[in-house]
Protein backbone atom coordinates (compact mmCIF):
# COMPACT_ATOMS: atom_id res chain seq x y z
CA UNK A 1 0.00 0.00 0.00
CA UNK A 2 1.42 3.36 -0.94
CA UNK A 3 0.59 6.46 1.07
CA UNK A 4 -2.14 8.65 -0.27
CA UNK A 5 -0.88 12.21 -0.53
CA UNK A 6 -2.85 14.36 1.88
CA UNK A 7 -4.38 16.75 -0.59
CA UNK A 8 -6.72 19.22 1.05
CA UNK A 9 -10.21 20.11 -0.06
CA UNK A 10 -10.58 17.07 -2.32
CA UNK A 11 -14.20 17.70 -3.22
CA UNK A 12 -15.64 21.12 -2.49
CA UNK A 13 -18.50 21.05 0.02
CA UNK A 14 -21.73 22.87 -0.64
CA UNK A 15 -22.55 25.73 1.69
CA UNK A 16 -25.33 23.74 3.31
CA UNK A 17 -22.96 20.81 3.87
CA UNK A 18 -20.44 23.13 5.52
CA UNK A 19 -23.14 24.58 7.77
CA UNK A 20 -24.42 21.11 8.61
CA UNK A 21 -20.94 19.94 9.53
CA UNK A 22 -20.30 23.02 11.67
CA UNK A 23 -23.59 22.31 13.41
CA UNK A 24 -22.47 18.74 14.03
CA UNK A 25 -19.19 19.93 15.56
CA UNK A 26 -21.05 22.44 17.69
CA UNK A 27 -23.45 19.71 18.77
CA UNK A 28 -20.62 17.39 19.86
CA UNK A 29 -18.94 20.14 21.89
CA UNK A 30 -22.24 21.22 23.43
CA UNK A 31 -23.17 17.66 24.37
CA UNK A 32 -19.80 17.13 26.06
CA UNK A 33 -20.11 20.40 27.97
CA UNK A 34 -23.66 19.50 29.00
CA UNK A 35 -22.55 16.08 30.27
CA UNK A 36 -19.76 17.76 32.27
CA UNK A 37 -22.20 20.25 33.77
CA UNK A 38 -24.56 17.42 34.68
CA UNK A 39 -21.76 15.44 36.33
CA UNK A 40 -20.77 18.50 38.33
CA UNK A 41 -24.31 19.01 39.61
CA UNK A 42 -24.84 22.40 37.95
CA UNK A 43 -28.00 21.12 36.30
CA UNK A 44 -29.34 19.60 39.53
CA UNK A 45 -30.02 22.38 42.03
CA UNK A 46 -31.65 19.83 44.34
CA UNK A 47 -28.52 17.70 44.64
CA UNK A 48 -27.18 17.49 48.19
CA UNK A 49 -23.58 18.51 47.59
CA UNK A 50 -20.75 18.80 50.11
CA UNK A 51 -20.95 22.57 49.59
CA UNK A 52 -24.64 22.70 50.57
CA UNK A 53 -24.08 20.44 53.55
CA UNK A 54 -21.20 22.55 54.84
CA UNK A 55 -23.10 25.77 54.18
CA UNK A 56 -25.93 24.50 56.38
CA UNK A 57 -23.46 23.47 59.09
CA UNK A 58 -21.93 26.96 58.97
CA UNK A 59 -25.23 28.70 59.75
CA UNK A 60 -25.80 27.44 63.31
CA UNK A 61 -24.61 30.63 65.01
CA UNK A 62 -21.29 32.26 65.77
CA UNK A 63 -18.61 32.82 63.19
CA UNK A 64 -16.98 29.59 62.02
CA UNK A 65 -14.92 31.22 59.24
CA UNK A 66 -11.42 29.71 59.40
CA UNK A 67 -12.65 26.90 61.63
CA UNK A 68 -14.05 23.40 61.19
CA UNK A 69 -17.69 23.72 60.22
CA UNK A 70 -18.78 21.05 62.67
CA UNK A 71 -17.25 20.14 66.01
CA UNK A 72 -15.98 23.69 65.59
CA UNK A 73 -14.68 24.18 69.14
CA UNK A 74 -11.85 21.90 70.12
CA UNK A 75 -8.39 21.38 71.54
CA UNK A 76 -5.42 19.42 70.17
CA UNK A 77 -3.62 16.61 71.92
CA UNK A 78 -0.65 14.38 71.26
CA UNK A 79 0.27 11.00 72.63
CA UNK A 80 0.85 7.42 71.61
CA UNK A 81 -1.19 4.34 70.87
CA UNK A 82 0.32 1.35 72.65
CA UNK A 83 -0.95 -1.65 70.69
CA UNK A 84 -0.95 -5.13 72.22
CA UNK A 85 -1.50 -7.12 68.99
CA UNK A 86 -4.74 -8.70 70.30
CA UNK A 87 -6.56 -7.40 67.20
CA UNK A 88 -3.82 -8.45 64.76
CA UNK A 89 -5.54 -11.76 64.17
CA UNK A 90 -8.44 -9.85 62.65
CA UNK A 91 -6.67 -7.01 60.85
CA UNK A 92 -3.30 -6.57 59.19
CA UNK A 93 -3.33 -2.84 60.06
CA UNK A 94 0.27 -2.08 61.07
CA UNK A 95 -0.75 -0.02 64.10
CA UNK A 96 -2.56 -3.00 65.63
CA UNK A 97 0.69 -4.99 65.83
CA UNK A 98 2.57 -4.72 69.13
CA UNK A 99 4.26 -1.35 69.31
CA UNK A 100 3.87 2.31 70.13
CA UNK A 101 2.59 4.61 67.41
CA UNK A 102 2.43 8.39 67.35
CA UNK A 103 -1.02 9.94 67.80
CA UNK A 104 -2.19 13.45 66.98
CA UNK A 105 -5.72 14.04 68.16
CA UNK A 106 -8.42 16.51 68.98
CA UNK A 107 -11.18 16.77 71.56
CA UNK A 108 -14.17 18.84 70.56
CA UNK A 109 -17.82 19.57 71.15
CA UNK A 110 -20.30 19.06 68.32
CA UNK A 111 -21.28 22.68 67.81
CA UNK A 112 -21.05 25.04 64.85
CA UNK A 113 -19.78 28.04 66.79
CA UNK A 114 -16.06 27.94 67.68
CA UNK A 115 -16.77 30.35 70.56
CA UNK A 116 -19.68 28.39 72.00
CA UNK A 117 -19.85 27.88 75.76
CA UNK A 118 -18.75 24.36 76.67
CA UNK A 119 -22.02 23.79 78.49
CA UNK A 120 -23.78 23.76 75.11
CA UNK A 121 -21.79 20.74 73.95
CA UNK A 122 -24.07 17.80 74.45
CA UNK A 123 -21.96 15.64 72.14
CA UNK A 124 -18.26 15.46 72.86
CA UNK A 125 -15.83 13.98 70.39
CA UNK A 126 -12.36 12.56 70.08
CA UNK A 127 -10.55 12.51 66.75
CA UNK A 128 -7.30 10.62 66.33
CA UNK A 129 -4.66 10.04 63.73
CA UNK A 130 -2.41 7.05 64.40
CA UNK A 131 0.65 6.87 62.16
CA UNK A 132 2.46 3.60 61.44
CA UNK A 133 6.20 3.50 60.75
CA UNK A 134 5.56 2.87 57.04
CA UNK A 135 3.51 6.07 56.80
CA UNK A 136 0.07 4.45 56.75
CA UNK A 137 -2.52 6.32 58.77
CA UNK A 138 -5.64 5.48 60.69
CA UNK A 139 -7.87 8.48 61.23
CA UNK A 140 -11.01 8.21 63.27
CA UNK A 141 -13.59 10.68 64.51
CA UNK A 142 -15.57 9.33 67.47
CA UNK A 143 -18.44 10.71 69.54
CA UNK A 144 -19.47 10.07 73.14
CA UNK A 145 -23.02 9.16 72.12
CA UNK A 146 -23.59 5.41 71.80
CA UNK A 147 -25.33 5.86 68.45
CA UNK A 148 -25.42 8.55 65.79
CA UNK A 149 -28.45 10.78 65.41
CA UNK A 150 -29.26 9.82 61.78
CA UNK A 151 -28.40 7.03 59.39
CA UNK A 152 -27.95 8.94 56.13
CA UNK A 153 -26.76 12.31 54.80
CA UNK A 154 -30.26 13.51 53.75
CA UNK A 155 -31.51 13.25 57.32
CA UNK A 156 -28.35 14.87 58.63
CA UNK A 157 -28.95 17.78 56.29
CA UNK A 158 -32.55 18.09 57.46
CA UNK A 159 -31.41 18.07 61.10
CA UNK A 160 -28.74 20.69 60.38
CA UNK A 161 -31.23 22.96 58.63
CA UNK A 162 -33.47 22.61 61.68
CA UNK A 163 -30.60 23.85 63.86
CA UNK A 164 -29.78 26.83 61.64
CA UNK A 165 -30.26 30.34 62.94
CA UNK A 166 -33.52 31.92 61.86
CA UNK A 167 -32.47 35.30 60.40
CA UNK A 168 -35.57 37.04 61.78
CA UNK A 169 -35.22 35.89 65.40
CA UNK A 170 -31.45 35.37 65.45
CA UNK A 171 -32.04 31.99 67.07
CA UNK A 172 -32.75 28.47 65.91
CA UNK A 173 -36.42 27.61 65.75
CA UNK A 174 -37.13 25.14 68.61
CA UNK A 175 -40.19 23.91 66.76
CA UNK A 176 -38.01 22.86 63.83
CA UNK A 177 -35.89 20.57 66.01
CA UNK A 178 -39.01 19.14 67.64
CA UNK A 179 -40.51 18.55 64.24
CA UNK A 180 -37.34 16.80 63.07
CA UNK A 181 -37.35 14.31 65.94
CA UNK A 182 -41.09 13.80 65.66
CA UNK A 183 -40.75 12.86 62.01
CA UNK A 184 -37.54 10.81 62.26
CA UNK A 185 -38.20 7.84 64.55
CA UNK A 186 -34.76 6.42 63.71
CA UNK A 187 -33.30 9.30 65.74
CA UNK A 188 -35.12 8.25 68.94
CA UNK A 189 -32.23 6.22 70.46
CA UNK A 190 -29.94 9.23 70.10
CA UNK A 191 -32.58 11.61 71.49
CA UNK A 192 -33.09 9.34 74.48
CA UNK A 193 -29.35 9.33 75.18
CA UNK A 194 -29.17 13.13 74.79
CA UNK A 195 -31.97 13.58 77.33
CA UNK A 196 -30.84 11.06 79.90
CA UNK A 197 -27.05 10.65 79.77
CA UNK A 198 -25.19 12.26 82.67
CA UNK A 199 -23.25 15.44 81.92
CA UNK A 200 -19.64 15.62 83.02
CA UNK A 201 -17.06 18.34 83.35
CA UNK A 202 -14.39 16.53 81.37
CA UNK A 203 -13.31 15.08 78.06
CA UNK A 204 -11.26 12.58 80.07
CA UNK A 205 -14.06 10.44 81.50
CA UNK A 206 -16.01 9.87 78.31
CA UNK A 207 -16.28 6.83 76.02
CA UNK A 208 -15.84 7.77 72.37
CA UNK A 209 -17.51 5.52 69.80
CA UNK A 210 -16.79 5.01 66.09
CA UNK A 211 -20.58 4.87 65.53
CA UNK A 212 -20.14 3.75 61.91
CA UNK A 213 -19.21 0.15 61.23
CA UNK A 214 -15.96 -0.74 59.50
CA UNK A 215 -14.34 -3.92 58.24
CA UNK A 216 -11.19 -5.44 59.63
CA UNK A 217 -9.34 -7.46 56.98
CA UNK A 218 -7.12 -10.26 58.28
CA UNK A 219 -4.02 -11.85 56.77
CA UNK A 220 -6.15 -14.42 54.93
CA UNK A 221 -8.18 -11.62 53.36
CA UNK A 222 -11.28 -12.38 55.44
CA UNK A 223 -13.41 -9.46 56.49
CA UNK A 224 -14.82 -8.84 60.00
CA UNK A 225 -17.52 -6.26 60.66
CA UNK A 226 -16.51 -4.11 63.63
CA UNK A 227 -17.15 -0.94 65.54
CA UNK A 228 -14.70 0.49 68.03
CA UNK A 229 -14.69 2.60 71.14
CA UNK A 230 -12.15 4.45 73.23
CA UNK A 231 -13.08 3.55 76.83
CA UNK A 232 -11.68 5.80 79.56
CA UNK A 233 -9.77 4.25 82.44
CA UNK A 234 -11.44 6.59 84.94
CA UNK A 235 -15.15 6.49 85.80
CA UNK A 236 -17.40 9.32 84.60
CA UNK A 237 -18.16 11.91 87.28
CA UNK A 238 -21.68 13.13 86.75
CA UNK A 239 -22.30 16.86 87.22
CA UNK A 240 -25.75 18.48 87.03
CA UNK A 241 -26.23 20.57 83.91
CA UNK A 242 -27.17 23.63 86.02
CA UNK A 243 -23.80 23.41 87.75
CA UNK A 244 -21.98 23.25 84.41
CA UNK A 245 -23.83 26.35 83.24
CA UNK A 246 -22.20 28.30 86.09
CA UNK A 247 -18.69 27.30 85.03
CA UNK A 248 -16.42 29.40 82.83
CA UNK A 249 -17.07 29.01 79.09
CA UNK A 250 -13.98 26.89 78.37
CA UNK A 251 -14.15 24.51 81.32
CA UNK A 252 -13.42 21.45 79.16
CA UNK A 253 -10.05 22.73 77.98
CA UNK A 254 -9.18 23.92 81.49
CA UNK A 255 -10.12 20.53 82.93
CA UNK A 256 -8.01 18.75 80.30
CA UNK A 257 -4.97 20.94 80.95
CA UNK A 258 -5.37 20.49 84.70
CA UNK A 259 -5.53 16.70 84.43
CA UNK A 260 -2.62 16.45 82.00
CA UNK A 261 -0.49 18.58 84.35
CA UNK A 262 -0.91 15.67 86.83
CA UNK A 263 -0.06 12.96 84.29
CA UNK A 264 -1.17 11.21 81.12
CA UNK A 265 -4.79 10.19 80.45
CA UNK A 266 -5.56 6.77 79.05
CA UNK A 267 -8.27 5.03 77.09
CA UNK A 268 -8.53 1.40 75.97
CA UNK A 269 -9.34 0.76 72.33
CA UNK A 270 -12.17 -1.75 72.46
CA UNK A 271 -13.05 -3.42 69.17
CA UNK A 272 -16.56 -4.91 69.01
CA UNK A 273 -17.33 -7.65 66.49
CA UNK A 274 -20.76 -7.84 64.88
CA UNK A 275 -22.89 -10.94 65.15
CA UNK A 276 -24.86 -12.09 62.13
CA UNK A 277 -27.77 -9.72 61.62
CA UNK A 278 -26.11 -6.69 63.22
CA UNK A 279 -26.46 -3.62 61.05
CA UNK A 280 -23.45 -2.60 58.99
CA UNK A 281 -25.07 0.49 57.50
CA UNK A 282 -27.20 2.08 60.20
CA UNK A 283 -25.34 4.11 62.80
CA UNK A 284 -28.57 4.91 64.66
CA UNK A 285 -28.80 1.31 65.85
CA UNK A 286 -26.65 0.06 68.70
CA UNK A 287 -25.47 -3.51 68.44
CA UNK A 288 -26.97 -5.61 71.22
CA UNK A 289 -24.78 -6.27 74.26
CA UNK A 290 -22.85 -9.52 74.50
CA UNK A 291 -20.87 -9.12 71.30
CA UNK A 292 -17.27 -10.31 71.21
CA UNK A 293 -14.94 -7.52 72.29
CA UNK A 294 -11.17 -7.18 72.10
CA UNK A 295 -8.98 -4.71 73.95
CA UNK A 296 -6.56 -3.80 71.17
CA UNK A 297 -4.33 -1.42 73.10
CA UNK A 298 -4.08 1.76 75.10
CA UNK A 299 -4.29 5.34 73.91
CA UNK A 300 -2.04 7.47 76.07
CA UNK A 301 -2.79 11.19 75.84
CA UNK A 302 0.23 13.11 77.07
CA UNK A 303 -0.10 16.73 76.05
CA UNK A 304 -2.81 19.21 75.09
CA UNK A 305 -2.30 22.30 72.95
CA UNK A 306 -4.62 25.10 71.92
CA UNK A 307 -6.01 24.46 68.47
CA UNK A 308 -5.00 27.82 66.93
CA UNK A 309 -1.35 26.80 66.95
CA UNK A 310 -1.72 23.11 67.66
CA UNK A 311 -0.79 20.07 65.60
CA UNK A 312 -4.41 19.02 64.96
CA UNK A 313 -5.40 22.33 63.42
CA UNK A 314 -4.66 21.39 59.82
CA UNK A 315 -5.53 17.71 59.98
CA UNK A 316 -8.73 16.54 58.33
CA UNK A 317 -9.96 13.71 60.55
CA UNK A 318 -11.62 11.94 57.64
CA UNK A 319 -12.77 8.56 58.97
CA UNK A 320 -12.21 6.92 55.59
CA UNK A 321 -8.44 7.47 55.78
CA UNK A 322 -7.60 3.96 56.83
CA UNK A 323 -4.59 1.67 56.74
CA UNK A 324 -4.47 -1.51 54.75
CA UNK A 325 -6.35 -3.98 56.97
CA UNK A 326 -9.23 -1.64 57.83
CA UNK A 327 -11.89 -0.75 55.27
CA UNK A 328 -15.14 1.17 55.21
CA UNK A 329 -18.45 -0.66 55.54
CA UNK A 330 -21.49 0.08 53.40
CA UNK A 331 -22.62 2.75 55.88
CA UNK A 332 -23.63 5.72 53.67
CA UNK A 333 -22.55 8.19 56.35
CA UNK A 334 -18.88 7.36 55.78
CA UNK A 335 -18.72 8.67 52.22
CA UNK A 336 -20.79 11.69 53.26
CA UNK A 337 -18.47 12.44 56.17
CA UNK A 338 -15.43 12.14 53.92
CA UNK A 339 -16.89 14.42 51.25
CA UNK A 340 -18.17 17.03 53.71
CA UNK A 341 -15.00 17.05 55.84
CA UNK A 342 -12.99 17.63 52.66
CA UNK A 343 -15.16 20.62 51.79
CA UNK A 344 -14.82 22.01 55.32
CA UNK A 345 -11.04 21.49 55.16
CA UNK A 346 -10.82 23.24 51.78
CA UNK A 347 -12.74 26.21 53.17
CA UNK A 348 -10.91 26.60 56.42
CA UNK A 349 -7.42 26.25 54.95
CA UNK A 350 -8.32 29.01 52.49
CA UNK A 351 -9.64 31.14 55.37
CA UNK A 352 -6.72 30.70 57.73
CA UNK A 353 -6.15 34.46 57.91
CA UNK A 354 -9.48 34.63 59.78
CA UNK A 355 -8.17 32.26 62.47
CA UNK A 356 -4.76 33.63 63.45
CA UNK A 357 -2.17 31.29 64.82
CA UNK A 358 -1.46 32.17 68.43
CA UNK A 359 2.31 32.52 67.98
CA UNK A 360 2.11 34.82 64.99
CA UNK A 361 -0.71 36.82 66.58
CA UNK A 362 1.29 37.57 69.72
CA UNK A 363 4.61 37.77 67.91
CA UNK A 364 6.42 35.50 70.36
CA UNK A 365 8.22 32.16 69.83
CA UNK A 366 11.20 33.65 68.05
CA UNK B 1 7.05 1.17 13.21
CA UNK B 2 4.76 1.56 10.22
CA UNK B 3 4.41 5.31 10.42
CA UNK B 4 5.16 7.77 7.69
CA UNK B 5 6.23 11.36 8.22
CA UNK B 6 2.65 12.32 7.39
CA UNK B 7 1.23 10.51 10.36
CA UNK B 8 1.81 10.01 14.07
CA UNK B 9 3.45 6.70 14.97
CA UNK B 10 1.39 3.80 16.22
CA UNK B 11 2.84 4.39 19.71
CA UNK B 12 1.86 8.05 19.58
CA UNK B 13 -1.64 7.26 18.36
CA UNK B 14 -2.10 4.54 20.98
CA UNK B 15 -0.96 6.86 23.75
CA UNK B 16 -3.20 9.65 22.47
CA UNK B 17 -6.41 7.65 22.32
CA UNK B 18 -5.71 5.81 25.57
CA UNK B 19 -5.19 9.14 27.28
CA UNK B 20 -8.35 10.58 25.71
CA UNK B 21 -10.29 7.95 27.64
CA UNK B 22 -8.26 8.35 30.82
CA UNK B 23 -8.36 12.15 30.91
CA UNK B 24 -12.06 12.31 30.09
CA UNK B 25 -12.73 9.79 32.86
CA UNK B 26 -10.52 11.79 35.20
CA UNK B 27 -12.26 15.11 34.58
CA UNK B 28 -15.73 13.60 34.92
CA UNK B 29 -14.74 11.70 38.06
CA UNK B 30 -13.25 14.85 39.54
CA UNK B 31 -16.24 17.06 38.91
CA UNK B 32 -18.65 14.35 40.10
CA UNK B 33 -16.86 13.48 43.30
CA UNK B 34 -16.64 17.04 44.59
CA UNK B 35 -20.38 17.44 44.15
CA UNK B 36 -21.70 14.32 45.85
CA UNK B 37 -22.14 12.97 49.37
CA UNK B 38 -23.17 9.54 48.11
CA UNK B 39 -21.17 6.33 48.60
CA UNK B 40 -19.83 6.67 45.05
CA UNK B 41 -17.65 9.48 46.42
CA UNK B 42 -15.29 6.96 47.98
CA UNK B 43 -15.10 4.78 44.87
CA UNK B 44 -14.47 7.80 42.65
CA UNK B 45 -11.72 9.25 44.80
CA UNK B 46 -10.08 5.81 45.04
CA UNK B 47 -9.91 5.74 41.22
CA UNK B 48 -8.96 9.41 40.86
CA UNK B 49 -5.59 9.16 42.61
CA UNK B 50 -3.98 6.16 40.88
CA UNK B 51 -5.50 7.16 37.54
CA UNK B 52 -3.92 10.60 37.90
CA UNK B 53 -0.53 9.08 38.58
CA UNK B 54 -0.94 6.75 35.58
CA UNK B 55 -1.70 9.78 33.41
CA UNK B 56 1.41 11.52 34.75
CA UNK B 57 3.61 8.53 33.82
CA UNK B 58 2.07 8.23 30.36
CA UNK B 59 2.24 11.99 29.77
CA UNK B 60 5.96 12.08 30.51
CA UNK B 61 6.49 9.10 28.20
CA UNK B 62 4.40 10.76 25.53
CA UNK B 63 6.22 14.06 25.78
CA UNK B 64 9.49 12.19 25.38
CA UNK B 65 8.21 10.42 22.25
CA UNK B 66 6.89 13.69 20.87
CA UNK B 67 10.19 15.51 21.42
CA UNK B 68 12.15 12.62 19.89
CA UNK B 69 9.92 11.86 16.94
CA UNK B 70 8.06 15.11 16.42
CA UNK B 71 4.66 15.56 14.78
CA UNK B 72 3.55 15.58 11.17
CA UNK B 73 3.66 19.05 9.67
CA UNK B 74 0.47 21.05 9.54
CA UNK B 75 -0.94 21.80 6.06
CA UNK B 76 0.96 24.59 4.38
CA UNK B 77 -2.18 26.53 3.57
CA UNK B 78 -3.40 26.59 7.19
CA UNK B 79 -3.86 30.24 8.24
CA UNK B 80 -1.16 31.39 10.62
CA UNK B 81 -3.66 32.16 13.40
CA UNK B 82 -4.85 28.55 13.26
CA UNK B 83 -1.25 27.31 13.29
CA UNK B 84 -0.59 29.43 16.34
CA UNK B 85 -3.79 28.20 18.03
CA UNK B 86 -2.86 24.59 17.29
CA UNK B 87 0.66 24.95 18.69
CA UNK B 88 -0.48 26.90 21.74
CA UNK B 89 -3.29 24.48 22.58
CA UNK B 90 -0.88 21.54 22.31
CA UNK B 91 1.52 23.25 24.71
CA UNK B 92 -1.37 23.86 27.13
CA UNK B 93 -2.55 20.25 26.85
CA UNK B 94 0.90 18.80 27.49
CA UNK B 95 1.49 21.24 30.35
CA UNK B 96 -1.82 20.29 31.99
CA UNK B 97 -1.32 16.56 31.46
CA UNK B 98 1.82 16.83 33.54
CA UNK B 99 0.84 19.68 35.89
CA UNK B 100 -2.57 18.39 37.02
CA UNK B 101 -1.30 15.13 38.57
CA UNK B 102 1.66 16.96 40.09
CA UNK B 103 -0.64 19.61 41.60
CA UNK B 104 -2.91 16.87 42.94
CA UNK B 105 0.04 15.08 44.47
CA UNK B 106 1.48 18.29 45.90
CA UNK B 107 -1.93 19.39 47.18
CA UNK B 108 -2.47 16.14 49.11
CA UNK B 109 1.06 16.45 50.51
CA UNK B 110 0.49 20.05 51.65
CA UNK B 111 -2.88 19.03 53.13
CA UNK B 112 -1.21 16.39 55.29
CA UNK B 113 -3.08 13.57 53.58
CA UNK B 114 -1.51 10.17 53.04
CA UNK B 115 -1.19 9.56 49.29
CA UNK B 116 -2.64 6.10 48.87
CA UNK B 117 -2.55 4.39 45.47
CA UNK B 118 -3.65 0.86 46.32
CA UNK B 119 -3.80 -0.81 49.74
CA UNK B 120 -0.55 -0.08 51.52
CA UNK B 121 1.12 1.35 48.38
CA UNK B 122 1.76 5.00 49.16
CA UNK B 123 3.55 7.79 47.35
CA UNK B 124 5.93 9.97 49.33
CA UNK B 125 4.89 13.48 50.29
CA UNK B 126 6.45 15.96 47.91
CA UNK B 127 5.66 19.14 49.83
CA UNK B 128 5.62 20.06 53.53
CA UNK B 129 2.25 20.36 55.26
CA UNK B 130 1.10 23.97 54.92
CA UNK B 131 -2.42 25.37 54.89
CA UNK B 132 -1.66 28.29 52.54
CA UNK B 133 0.08 26.02 50.07
CA UNK B 134 -2.77 23.51 50.27
CA UNK B 135 -5.43 26.18 49.70
CA UNK B 136 -3.53 27.58 46.71
CA UNK B 137 -2.99 24.20 45.07
CA UNK B 138 -6.53 23.05 45.81
CA UNK B 139 -7.95 26.10 44.03
CA UNK B 140 -5.47 25.70 41.17
CA UNK B 141 -6.48 22.04 40.77
CA UNK B 142 -10.12 23.05 40.26
CA UNK B 143 -9.52 26.05 37.99
CA UNK B 144 -6.99 24.22 35.83
CA UNK B 145 -9.41 21.29 35.52
CA UNK B 146 -11.95 23.67 33.98
CA UNK B 147 -9.25 25.10 31.70
CA UNK B 148 -8.26 21.53 30.79
CA UNK B 149 -11.81 20.56 29.88
CA UNK B 150 -12.31 23.76 27.84
CA UNK B 151 -9.02 23.23 25.99
CA UNK B 152 -9.95 19.62 25.23
CA UNK B 153 -13.29 20.76 23.80
CA UNK B 154 -11.50 23.32 21.66
CA UNK B 155 -8.99 20.69 20.56
CA UNK B 156 -11.79 18.25 19.69
CA UNK B 157 -13.69 20.93 17.79
CA UNK B 158 -10.56 21.80 15.83
CA UNK B 159 -9.88 18.13 15.09
CA UNK B 160 -13.43 17.72 13.77
CA UNK B 161 -13.05 20.92 11.77
CA UNK B 162 -10.02 19.34 10.10
CA UNK B 163 -11.79 16.02 9.64
CA UNK B 164 -15.15 17.24 8.37
CA UNK B 165 -14.63 20.63 6.82
CA UNK B 166 -11.02 21.13 5.80
CA UNK B 167 -10.48 17.39 5.19
CA UNK B 168 -6.76 18.08 5.10
CA UNK B 169 -5.34 14.92 6.68
CA UNK B 170 -4.66 16.48 10.10
CA UNK B 171 -7.30 14.34 11.78
CA UNK B 172 -6.25 11.24 9.89
CA UNK B 173 -2.67 11.72 11.10
CA UNK B 174 -3.88 10.93 14.63
CA UNK B 175 -6.90 8.78 13.84
CA UNK B 176 -4.91 6.33 11.76
CA UNK B 177 -5.17 5.20 8.20
CA UNK B 178 -8.50 3.46 8.56
CA UNK B 179 -10.36 6.72 8.87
Amino acid sequence: MSEQPLTPHQVPLSTSAVLGRFALIGGVVFAAALAFAYAGGWLSPGRLTPARMVEALSARGGNPIGHRRNHSKGVCFTGVFDANSAASRFSVAPMLATGRYAVTGRFAIAVGDPDARDVTGRVKSMAIRIVAPDGQEWRSGMNNSPVFVVSNPRDFYALTIAQDIDPTSGKPDPAAIKHFFATHPQSAPFAEWAQSAPWTVSFADQTYNSLNAFRFIDAAGDSHLVRWSMKPTIPPASVPHDALAKLEPNFLESDLNGRLAQGALTWNLIVTFAAPGDSSNDATKAWPPGRQEIDAGTLIVQKAEAEADGPCRDINYDPTILPNGIAVSDDPLLAARSAAYARSFDLRTAESADYPRAASATGDHR
Amino acid sequence: MTSSPDSFSLLQRTLHWLMVVMVFAMLFIGVTMVSTLKPRFLALIAIHKPLGIAILVLAVLRLGVRLKRGAPPLPEDLPSTQVLAAKLSHVVLYALLIAMPLIGWGMLSAGGYPIVLFGSLHLPKVLPQNDHLYAFLRTAHTLLAYLFFATILLHAAAALFHALIRRDGVFRAMAGRGI
